[in-house]
């Protein structure tokens, strides 16, 4: 953004962590103002017109609507303008993830559960690569959690029951805090972890120092046979189920008439609500696997099934 | 020196537990508030005792969710949410108007009762084991994985909820009713304007609070699915509807300060409130667009983002009308005949509090910088700016305002003077740096913090030492007063409100005839005779 023109101004540790730094001065000078003007005038009158001192204090402004009408324009102005710019960068930080690497993260009472789609796990800790946005999907396994990282002024809560996706991206190498915002339980101010932002090159030696995990799609794929999904939507399965090759990212039209993206909200409610959306043309026969399968598994099949879509394009 | 007031009017305990005298019943209230206050209080300086270092050393992670939850719930529905109204209110409304009493003084005695029986549940669920849910009772936590005693902590807040109904319903009615002759609406005093907005909220909104606990303990008692995702709820509806209360809830903690000041104001200023309507109406508008802003507590929780666009819109709109009751209570002080009472020194101190708290609300409602602010402690420091440094303060000053008027006695000027620059320094410490510590981003309800946070903590628990201690002084010198302080004159300010036409303290039915009113509030003579007080 116009930031790049400011002199000297050190961008932020994230790519809209400068916007929101900016932002911050933005409000504290927008504040500083008032509360300065304010406590001149207070300061002002309570000396001149302390009691018993002899100053003029005939013609006091009878008539006030002119003075009403200007302050309340200047503060809607005001106001107005800082709500625009805070939009404008809210946009930036929320913005759909774009990035072409995908890490997992779970939460659940009381630590963040990390997994690289090359199989790494992490407890409390995520490694990532500088200068590379990497899309974060993000479940909890109980209650609600927070995943707050300060220095890349980044948030995002991590409500059970549903996937959500944020983009994270560190400019520069470094540990940054990551804390749980989201009050939890007993041990939420121990939920923390760090950021551990790499040289591209590092990151890649530390994927492979991890050594060869089982990638995600390979035991989602295990999963997938496991729990009795191929024997209903497998090629040549008796049961007429839709076919999960080359599904996801692809339009999906419903029983209602209407169409959803198979992204990853969408698989997952699916294995969880089958009869929530039914695809048009299939009977809605598909048990629901609410509570017996945990957000790890679920995340695998997911992995799995994305990948059976990226095979068949 | 017998005159009949309603203070001896008769000493039996009948009297006073039976009474429907709701000059009475604002001194049960009183003596019940100033109790959860100190209780609440003394969860406060233990949690800020513990956050003195970075590691846990004087409770438990357990002790320490207990703590803040207990602080919040006691604090929020047994002292900021009846404060004003339940003890100033419940004794100046009728006196202010000219009324013998409220329109229903059975359901005034009702709503103590209900106070009371919802104070005494929570307290039993504090004391039998606490709960660790947060004043927010935030779901699933508190509906599934909470092992405290969250059922009985909600039944006391459901309780004390239509405590908040019957009182904001016979404000409603009384100032509809019971206005003197002549007293028209534009004649009435600010702080009536405030309550009736207040009182507004509190009949609409507390409804909406009770459906939620109840839903809640539905969920947590017999397992419904409203709000855990496992069995077939949503979470976020639990906030959603949550905040539709606890929002608005904010403006009923903030409008009766509001009120207070502009009666301090104008009384020691000897001024008429500049822009009378304006800060009228301001307050009705506070009362309305304040239910249109509750997705503000929601940017990161994954609702929409129009959704959010809209909230942070909203949330700038409200602050307009503060802003104009600013600028019209620092317009009121030019050219009028200023002097530094206690009270008047209480209310400069809300004006400055409360502009911090609302500048920085304004931070917190622009969506970028929320989504790094929120759920750390400068959430924390800006709603304390609000409700400690504006509503606490604001109660303060009236409460030595109206104090010879509702006691019939002075207090000493010199230690009140004392103890309201004390709290003012002390909550500065206490709470400016937790500005701070937001900005740098550490989260509330931690329980231990890297130790890069430890200087500021220091210096907010430092500041939590004199705010408890100035906190303390009012007890000693205002229960002091009551025995030995001066008598009272039925008008010791010099103002020209009706509370101050009758005896101080008023007889039973407030005024010996029927007051007739024939111009506005604030008809002060301007120049001021100076009142001399013990000091």
């Amino acid at each position: 953004m116009w930031r790049e023109w400011i002199p000297f101004w050190q961008g932020g540790l994230s790519p809209y962590g400068g916007d929101v730094d900016l932002l911050f001065i933005g409000l504290l000078v927008a504040s500083s103002l008032v509360l300065g003007l304010l406590f001149v005038l207070l300061a002002l009158f309570c000396i001149r017109y302390r009691a018993g001192n002899q100053v003029d204090r005939a013609n006091h402004e009878a008539k006030s609507w002119h003075w009403e009408v200007g302050w309340t324009t200047a503060s809607l102005v005001c106001f107005l303008l800082l709500f625009l710019w805070g939009a404008n960068v809210f946009f930036e930080i929320y913005k759909t993830p774009q990035g072409e690497l995908t890490v997992f993260v779970v939460a659940k009472q009381w630590m963040w559960k990390v997994q690289h789609a090359g199989g790494q796990t992490e407890i409390n800790a995520l490694h990532i690569p500088v200068n590379r946005p990497m899309r974060l999907v993000m479940a909890s396994q109980d209650v609600i959690h927070s995943f707050f990282i300060p220095a890349l002024r980044l948030k995002h809560d991590v409500v059970p029951g549903r996937f959500q996706d944020v983009e994270i991206e560190a400019k520069r190498p470094g540990h940054y805090h990551l804390f749980c915002a989201e009050y939890c339980g007993t041990d939420h101010s121990g939920m923390t972890g760090e950021i551990i932002a790499m040289e591209a090159p590092d990151y890649a030696a530390w994927l492979r120092q991890q050594g060869p995990g089982t990638p995600l799609a390979q035991e989602g794929s295990a999963l997938f046979r496991e729990l009795g999904c191929s024997g209903c939507h497998g090629t040549g399965s008796k049961v007429r189920a839709p076919l999960l090759e080359g599904l996801y990212g692809k339009p999906v039209p419903l029983a209602d008439g209407s169409t959803v993206i198979a992204d990853d909200k969408y698989i997952r409610d699916s294995i969880l609500l089958p009869r929530s959306q039914i695809a048009a043309g299939y009977d809605a026969v598909m048990p629901s696997f609410e509570g017996k399968i945990s957000e790890d598994q679920l995340l695998r099949l997911v992995t799995y099934i994305k990948l059976l879509g990226e095979n068949h394009p | 020196m017998s005159e009949i007031d309603y203070l001896n009017a008769s000493y039996t305990l009948r009297s006073w537990f039976l009474t429907t005298d709701h000059k009475r019943i604002a001194i049960l209230f009183f003596a019940s508030l100033t109790v959860f206050f100190f209780i609440g209080g003394a969860a406060a300086t233990l949690i800020r005792i513990e956050l003195a270092t970075p590691q846990a050393d004087l409770v438990s992670a357990d002790g320490y969710n207990r703590l803040f939850t207990m602080h919040g719930v006691i604090m929020v529905w047994f002292f900021l949410i009846p404060s004003i109204p339940n003890t100033l209110g419940n004794f100046i409304v009728p006196l202010m108007i000219g009324a013998r009493d409220l329109a229903f003084p059975r359901l005034n005695l009702a709503s103590w009762y209900l106070f009371m029986l919802g104070g005494t549940v929570t307290l039993f669920a504090i004391f039998a084991g606490g709960i660790d849910t947060g004043w927010t009772f935030y779901t699933p936590f508190s509906t599934l994985y909470s092992n405290s005693y969250v059922l009985v902590a909600v039944s006391g807040v459901f309780i004390v909820g239509f405590s908040s109904i019957l009182t904001g319903l016979n404000f409603i009615v009384t100032i509809h009713r019971l206005r003197a002759p002549g007293l028209t609406w534009y004649r009435l005093p600010l702080f009536i304007w405030s309550l009736y907005a207040t009182s507004v909220i509190l009949v609409l909104a507390t409804p909406v609070l009770a459906i939620t606990l109840v839903l809640l303990a539905a969920e947590r008692f017999f397992g419904v699915g409203i709000f855990d995702p496992r069995i077939g709820g949503d979470p976020l509806l639990f906030q959603h509807l949550f905040w539709f209360y606890s929002h608005p809830a904010v403006y009923i903690m903030i409008l009766p300060g509001m009120g207070v000041v502009n009666e301090l104001i104008s009384c020691f200023s000897r001024k008429e409130i500049f822009g009378y309507k304006f800060v009228a109406w301001a307050s009705l508008a506070i009362a309305a667009v304040g239910f249109l802003v509750w997705g503000h507590h929601m940017f990161v929780s994954g609702q929409s983002l129009l959704a959010s666009l809209v909230f942070s819109f909203m949330s700038f709109i409200v602050a307009v009308p503060s802003a104009i009751k600013v600028f019209n209570w620092t317009a009121t002080l030019h050219k009028g005949s200023i002097r530094f009472d206690a009270p008047m020194l209480y209310a400069l101190a809300f004006i400055g509090l409360f502009t911090i708290g609302g500048l920085t609300g304004l931070f917190l409602a622009c969506l970028a910088y929320d989504v790094h602010a929120t759920d750390t402690y400068f959430v924390v420091a800006h709603f304390h700016y609000i409700m400690v440094g504006g509503m606490v303060t604001a109660y303060f000053g009236g409460l030595h305002y109206w104090w010879p008027k509702i006691t019939g006695r002075l207090y000493s000027e010199g230690w009140a003077r004392a103890a309201a620059i004390l709290i003012f320094f002390g909550f500065n410490l206490t709470f400016f740096p937790q500005f701070v510590l937001g900005a740098e981003g550490m989260p509330r309800r931690y329980h231990v913090y890297p130790p890069e946070f430890q200087v500021w903590n220091v210096l907010s628990s430092g500041g939590a030492t004199i705010l408890a201690a100035a906190y303390l002084l009012p007890l000693f010198y205002l229960g002091y007063s009551l025995f030995f302080g001066a008598r009272a004159s039925a008008n010791p300010w010099n103002a020209p409100g009706l509370e101050w036409q009758t005896a101080s303290p008023p007889p039973e039915f407030n005024f010996a005839t029927q007051p007739m009113v024939t111009r506005g509030p604030y008809q002060y003579s301007t120049d001021f005779e100076p009142e001399p007080q013990n000091a």
